[in-house]
C-alpha cells in the first residue's frame, strides 16, 4: 500500500490549525482517559479484595442497648442464646467489630514485655467459640477457644487474655521462623497472651489501613452498650433469619436500638457499604470517559467531513488522474492515524504529568504503563474509526467533479 | 444590527443541524459535568460558619511525643487532663469542650420503642459561640455546668417526635433512664462541614445531632465518646484511671476576638506545654496549634480526594470539550469563506464580521448552556450514586449554580469562537471573488 507519509505531511501544513486543534484534542483526551481508567481498575481491585471470610449466609446486626445496668453481659448472653435458637441460624457471636465494619479498636503489641516502642499494630476482635464457625475462616495451626476461656472485659479496661489467635500476617511478622504457636504476645504491659491459634486470612475492620491482615481474636466479651451479633444462616435460609432477628431480640427486651439504616444488614450491604465511594467513583470516571471518547470521534468526524467537503476538487482531480478509490480511502486514514500519533505523543507527556500531579496530591499510585498503553491504541483506533465514514464518502467522489468549479 | 446577527447566526446553524448538535452537546455535557462536580466541591470545601469563622479557635497540644507524631502534628484532640486544665484557667472569654456521646431517648408511653440520637456532652459557651438558633427557651448558663446540672437543649425534629412539636421547656427528657429537664430547643443545627468535630466525622453527616447536654453531667455519668479515643499510654482501669489516663477524644473551642487575644492564648499553652515538660509529664518541648475554623477543616483535609479529583477531571472534560468546539467552529466558520468574501467586498468591516460570528457562537453557547442546566440537574440527581450520601444531599441546584451554569457556558463558547472568529475576518474578500 502506498502510505502517501509525504503529500500527506504537505497537505497537513496548509491547514496547521484543524490539524492542532485534532491532535490536542486527542492529546486531552488520552491525558484524562487513561488516568481515569486507571482510578477505575484501582478502585474495583480495591472493592473486590477478600475479607478471608466467607461472607455468603452471613447477617450483621447492631444494637445498642437502652438504660444503664451495672453490667450489661447478662443482656448480651440472653440475646445471643435467642439468636442462636432463631430457626436457620447456624451459628452465631458478640463482637465489637468485623470486616468492613470501618470502626474498631486497634492496639499495638509486641513480644518483648519491656519495650513499649516498635509495637505492630493489630486490630482487635472479641469473639467466643463459634466466631471461626460463623466467619468461615480457615484455622491452620494451633486450636479453637473454649467456651470456658471467654472473659468478660469490664468498660474502660485493656483487653489482654491469656489467650488469642492470630492471623498468620501477624504471626509471619512477630516469628519468621514460623513457630508462633505457642509463644507469647503482649498487648498491654505485663500482660502476657499465648497464641493458641493461627488463622489463615482475616481484614481489619477499615478499608485503608497500613496492615490489612493484622488481626487478633480474643475471646472477650466487652462490657458495653454497643455491640455486633455476627449470624451465620444455613443456605437459603438467609431471609427468613433477616426478619426473624428483631422479632427475636425485641421479644427478649424492647429497651434496646436497632438503626434503620445500619441495624440489620447482609454481609453484601455491609460490604457494598464499605466500598461505596470506590464504587461511585468507578462509575463516576467511567460515564467520564465514554462521553470523552463519543466526544472525540465525534469532533473528527465533524472536522474530516468539513476537509472531505473542502477538498472534493482536488479529490476529483486525483480521481481522474487515476487513483482509485481505495487510495483516496487511504490517503484520509493515514492522515488521520499521522495527526493521532502526534496527539497521542503529546499525549502520553500530559497523561503522566497529570499521574504525577495526582501522585503530589492525592497521594495516588503513578498510572501503569498499560494503561498509558491502552489509552494510545483505544484512541488510535477511535481516530480510524471515527474518520472512516467521511473517508469512504471522499473515496466515493466521482472524477467528474475535477471539472466543476467548486 | 444585534437583532440582524441574531438572526443570521441562527439561519446558519439551522442549515448544518448535525454540526450544530454536535457543539450544543459537546458544551452541554462539559458545562454540566464541571457544573455537578463544582456543586459537590463547593459543598465540601464551603466554610459552615462564615460569620465566625475567624474569631473561633481548636485547641491541639502535643500529649503524644513527637515519635508518635504524623510531621509534627499535634493529635486532633485533647485529654480531660488537658482540656479541664485549660478550661479552668480561663484564658479566653467564651470556651467549652464537647465530645460527642450516644443516648436513647426513652419515651414516656411504653408501647414505643425507643430512640437512638446523636448527642454532644459540651460546655454552655458553645451555644453563643456557634451562634445556635433557639426556638423555644435559652441555653444551660456557666452555672448550670458548676452545678453539674441535668439539663438538655434539643432540636425542633426531637421536640416533634416526642412532645408534638408543643412547648417543651420545663419538661423533662428521659436519656437511658435519667432525667434531663429541657431548657431550651433549638431549630435543626447541622453544619456542613461539621467543624467542631470534624475528627469524629469526616466533616459530613447526614443528619446533625439532636440532644446538648452539659459536659460536666456526662462526665458524673461516665458517658464514654461515641468519637475516637486514641491513646499512646495504656490507661488505669476504671473511669477515673481513663480521666487520668493521656488517652486524647475531647475538643475544646474558644473565641478570640483580636489578634492579641490569639497570641495571648498561644503563649498562655506554651507556658502550660513548657510547665509539664517540667513538671516530668512530658519529656518533648511544647507544640502546641491555635487554628481557626477555615485552617482546622483544612488541616483535617475534610475535602474528600474524591470530590477534588472529579472536579479536576471534570475541568478537563469541559477543556476538551472547548477545543472540540473550537475546531467545529473553525469548520464552520470557514466553510462560509464566500459569504464572507461578499460581505467584506460590499462594504463590511472586520469589526462587524467579528459581531456576525461571536454572536452565532453566542447563540450555540446558550443552547448548550440550556441544555447544560437540564442535565446538571440530571447529574444532581445522580450525584447519590457516585457520592456517599451524606456529601451528595449537600450539593444543590440553586440560583447561583443556575446562574453560573449559563454564564460559563456562554463565556467558554464565546472564547472558544475568537480564533475562529479570527480567522474569518481574516479573510482577503478579493481573493474569495476570484476564485468564484
Amino acid at each position: 500500500m502506498n502510505l502517501q507519509i509525504k503529500p500527506i505531511l504537505s497537505a497537513l501544513r496548509r491547514h496547521k490549525a484543524g490539524t492542532i486543534l485534532i491532535a490536542l484534542q486527542i492529546a486531552l483526551t488520552l491525558a484524562i482517559v487513561c488516568n481515569a481508567l486507571f482510578i477505575v481498575h484501582q478502585r474495583i481491585e480495591r472493592s473486590n479484595r477478600t475479607t478471608g471470610m466467607d461472607e455468603s449466609n452471613v447477617i450483621a446486626v447492631q444494637n445498642r442497648y437502652v438504660g444503664k445496668p451495672e453490667t450489661f453481659i447478662p443482656l448480651m448472653q440472653t440475646d445471643l442464646a435467642a439468636i442462636r435458637n432463631v430457626p436457620g441460624v447456624e451459628s452465631a457471636y458478640i463482637t465489637n467489630a468485623f470486616p468492613l465494619r470501618r470502626g474498631g479498636w486497634s492496639t499495638g503489641m509486641q513480644i518483648d514485655p519491656n519495650k513499649t516502642k516498635d509495637s505492630l499494630p493489630s486490630a482487635l476482635y472479641f469473639v467466643d467459640d463459634q466466631a471461626l464457625k460463623t466467619l468461615g475462616v480457615k484455622l491452620i495451626a494451633g486450636r479453637n477457644f473454649t467456651p470456658s476461656e471467654v472473659v468478660n472485659l469490664p468498660p474502660q479496661s485493656t483487653p489482654a487474655p491469656a489467650q488469642v489467635i492470630i492471623t498468620k500476617a501477624i504471626a509471619d511478622k512477630l516469628f519468621p521462623k514460623g513457630d508462633a504457636l505457642g509463644k507469647t504476645i503482649y498487648y498491654a504491659k505485663n500482660k502476657p497472651s499465648t497464641v493458641i491459634g493461627i488463622i489463615e486470612k482475616l481484614t481489619v475492620p477499615w478499608i485503608e489501613f497500613d496492615h490489612m491482615d493484622n488481626v487478633t481474636l480474643m475471646p472477650v466479651r466487652f462490657d458495653s452498650s454497643y455491640q455486633h451479633f455476627l449470624v451465620r444462616t444455613r443456605p437459603g435460609q438467609q431471609d427468613a433469619v433477616f426478619k426473624a432477628i428483631p422479632t427475636a431480640l425485641y421479644k427478649v427486651s424492647r429497651m434496646r436500638v436497632l438503626p434503620e439504616k445500619y441495624g440489620l444488614r447482609t454481609f453484601e450491604t455491609v460490604r457494598a457499604n464499605a466500598y461505596e465511594a470506590d464504587r461511585g467513583m468507578a462509575i463516576l470516571m467511567t460515564v467520564v470517559c465514554a462521553v470523552l471518547l463519543a466526544i472525540t470521534a465525534a469532533g473528527i468526524v465533524g472536522l474530516s467531513s468539513f476537509w472531505v467537503g473542502q477538498r472534493r476538487k482536488q479529490i476529483g482531480v486525483r480521481r481522474a488522474l487515476g487513483a482509485r478509490r481505495s487510495d483516496i480511502l487511504s490517503y484520509f486514514m493515514t492522515e488521520n492515524f499521522l495527526i493521532a500519533l502526534g496527539g497521542v505523543i503529546v499525549g502520553t507527556g500530559l497523561a503522566l504529568g497529570l499521574s504525577q500531579w495526582m501522585l503530589k496530591y492525592f497521594e495516588m499510585p503513578r498510572v501503569s504503563p498499560t494503561y498509558v498503553g491502552v489509552g494510545i491504541v483505544l484512541l488510535l483506533a477511535l481516530g480510524q474509526a471515527a474518520v472512516f465514514a467521511p473517508a469512504l464518502r471522499a473515496s466515493k467522489v466521482s472524477p467528474v467533479e475535477a471539472t466543476r468549479s467548486v | 444590527m444585534f437583532a440582524y446577527y441574531l438572526q443570521l447566526g441562527l439561519r446558519s446553524l439551522r442549515k448544518n443541524p448535525m454540526l450544530t448538535a454536535l457543539m450544543v452537546m459537546a458544551i452541554g455535557f462539559g458545562v454540566a459535568a464541571s457544573m455537578t462536580t463544582y456543586a459537590v466541591y463547593r459543598a465540601t470545601s464551603r466554610d459552615p460558619i462564615p460569620q465566625k469563622s475567624s474569631v473561633l479557635f481548636n485547641t491541639q497540644i502535643d500529649a503524644f511525643g513527637p515519635e508518635n507524631l504524623e510531621n509534627g502534628e499535634p493529635p486532633p484532640a485533647l485529654s480531660y487532663t488537658d482540656a479541664t486544665a485549660i478550661l479552668r484557667a480561663h484564658k479566653a472569654t467564651h470556651q467549652a469542650i464537647v465530645y460527642p456521646v450516644n443516648v436513647s431517648v426513652i419515651p414516656e408511653d411504653p408501647s414505643h420503642l425507643p430512640m437512638r440520637q446523636t448527642a454532644y456532652a459540651n460546655g454552655a459557651d458553645m451555644f453563643g459561640m456557634f451562634d445556635m438558633p433557639f426556638i423555644q427557651g435559652r441555653a444551660w448558663t456557666r452555672d448550670d455546668d458548676e452545678k453539674h446540672a441535668s439539663v438538655a437543649v434539643i432540636t425542633r425534629d426531637l421536640n416533634d417526635k416526642v412532645f408534638n412539636g408543643g412547648q417543651s421547656v420545663g419538661k423533662q427528657l428521659n436519656l437511658d433512664g435519667r432525667l434531663f429537664t429541657i431548657v431550651g430547643v433549638m431549630d435543626n443545627w447541622n453544619p456542613q462541614p461539621l467543624f467542631f468535630d470534624a475528627p469524629n466525622t469526616g466533616g459530613f453527616v447526614d443528619e446533625g445531632a439532636t440532644v446538648y447536654i452539659p459536659f460536666t453531667r456526662a462526665i458524673d455519668l461516665q458517658l464514654g465518646t461515641n468519637g475516637n479515643n486514641n491513646c499512646v499510654k495504656e490507661p488505669e482501669q476504671g473511669w477515673d484511671g481513663y480521666l487520668r489516663s493521656e488517652c486524647i477524644w475531647l475538643a475544646l473551642w474558644t473565641q478570640l476576638d483580636s489578634k492579641s487575644e490569639v497570641d495571648a492564648y498561644r503563649s498562655y499553652l506554651n507556658g502550660y506545654a513548657a510547665e509539664q515538660q517540667r513538671a516530668g509529664r512530658w519529656s518533648w518541648a511544647p507544640n502546641v496549634k491555635v487554628r481557626n475554623v477555615v485552617d482546622w477543616l483544612d488541616v483535617q483535609k475534610v475535602v474528600p480526594k474524591e470530590s477534588t479529583i472529579s472536579l479536576v477531571v471534570s475541568l478537563g472534560f469541559l477543556a476538551i470539550c472547548l477545543v472540540n468546539t473550537v475546531g467545529l467552529l473553525l469548520a464552520k466558520f470557514m466553510r462560509r469563506a464566500q459569504e464572507i468574501g461578499v460581505r467584506r467586498a460590499l462594504g463590511a468591516s472586520r469589526a462587524t464580521i467579528y459581531a456576525q460570528f461571536l454572536i452565532e457562537a453566542g447563540a450555540v453557547g446558550i443552547a448548550g448552556g440550556v441544555l447544560g442546566l437540564i442535565l446538571t440537574g440530571l447529574g444532581m440527581l445522580g450525584t447519590s450514586l457516585v457520592f456517599p450520601s451524606d456529601i451528595a444531599h449537600l450539593a444543590t441546584l440553586d440560583p447561583t449554580l443556575i446562574f453560573l451554569t449559563l454564564l460559563v457556558s456562554i463565556a467558554a463558547t464565546v472564547i472558544a469562537a475568537f480564533y475562529p472568529t479570527w480567522r474569518a475576518a481574516q479573510v482577503q474578500p478579493a481573493w474569495q471573488l476570484k476564485s468564484n
